[in-house]
């Protein structure tokens, strides 16, 4: 069937849905993470005093022109192995949007 | 000297190669395929990218970087600095990875090194247990491996700079960003390949304060001028 999608200012067309998913990258545990503490800190100051241990990290929303879900998964998890993740000292966990279809 | 977009040390370390060590140096852009007739290959100083995902992070698929792999798989001697030991960590090249500072905050000052290792290319100059002063400019300089890693690194030999004190003691207090093992410096298992946090090209000539880095440069020309093994 296909669809027009905006990517930008440009108007693409594409036979395949969009799947939306997220990576989300933070430390391995063990990893100094001087950002978690500081903000820890920072709670804590504002009076928050059940903080325990954080840990930051970030997220990365991706769409994906494929019509296998399966298939977006494993590409995320590849994406985020070669460039997105630091397997030294960060690991990473791929989510796919809910209510994707095909 | 390998530039990439956002380099800043680049013109640094050709001025110490051209001026000081008086070596021919030239200039390799980022997106170039190919370089002949290189006897060693520096990544300088900067912000590559943009620092942008990850110090090195980008840089590391620069083309460029699949000659200098190829060229460090050969024996080559590969150098980088600062923002070059970050993109050798992410190029697989180096073990380790470089996290944010323990501070938070950038690091700009001198800083001093022990020489640990002086039978390498790029250390030969130096005494062992030498104390270098050097500049340190880095947001993201904490030396960071596993527990496993690091007893291999140690073992093997591949810590060739700590950071000391003013009288070469190797303490908490003289770690400048958290590096475990007060880790400075860097050689891969086959000892071509070198990464070092402060840098020697701004540490080269007495005007600066400090000639001690030019040391690393004179190594690597004396082994290839066969006067050392090493």
């Amino acid at each position: 069937m296909g669809k027009i999608f905006r990517v930008g200012k440009e108007a693409r067309f594409s036979y395949y849905e969009r799947v939306k998913g997220k990576v989300f990258v933070k430390k391995k545990a063990g990893v100094l993470d001087p950002e978690g503490a500081t903000i820890q800190k920072a709670l804590l100051n504002l009076g928050y005093r059940e903080v325990g241990a954080v840990r930051s990290g970030r997220v990365f929303e991706l769409e994906l022109e494929t019509e296998n879900p399966k298939e977006a998964e494993e590409k995320l998890r590849e994406m985020a192995r070669r460039l997105l993740a630091n397997p030294v000292i960060e690991e990473f966990r791929v989510e796919l949007e809910d209510g994707v279809k095909n | 000297m390998v530039t990439f977009p956002g380099s800043n040390c680049d013109y640094d370390c050709y001025h110490v190669v051209q001026d000081v060590v008086r070596q021919p140096a030239v200039y390799l852009w980022h997106k170039e395929h190919h370089f002949d007739n290189c006897d060693v290959i520096i990544l300088p100083g900067g912000f590559a990218h943009g620092d942008y995902l990850r110090t090195g992070a980008i840089a590391r698929f620069s083309p460029i970087m699949r000659e200098v792999v190829d060229f460090a798989m050969r024996g080559g001697l590969v150098i980088g600095i600062c923002n070059g030991f970050q993109i050798l960590c992410e190029a697989g090249l180096l073990p380790g990875a470089l996290l944010r500072n323990r501070s938070l905050r950038f690091l700009h000052r001198p800083v001093y090194l022990r020489v640990e290792k002086n039978d390498t290319p790029f250390t030969n100059a130096y005494r062992k247990d030498q104390v270098l002063k050097m500049l340190a400019a880095h947001g993201d300089g904490c030396y960071y491996n596993t527990p496993e890693e690091i007893k291999k690194l140690e073992a093997g030999g591949q810590v060739l700079f700590r950071y000391c004190d003013r009288e070469g003691n190797v303490t908490e207090a003289a770690n400048p960003n958290g590096s475990l093992n007060n880790i400075a410096g860097i050689v891969n298992s086959s000892g071509n390949v070198m990464g070092l946090m402060p840098h020697p090209d701004r540490a080269a000539e007495a005007i600066l304060g400090s000639a001690d880095g030019a040391g690393i440069f004179f190594s690597m020309v004396a082994r290839f001028a066969g006067l050392v093994v090493a």
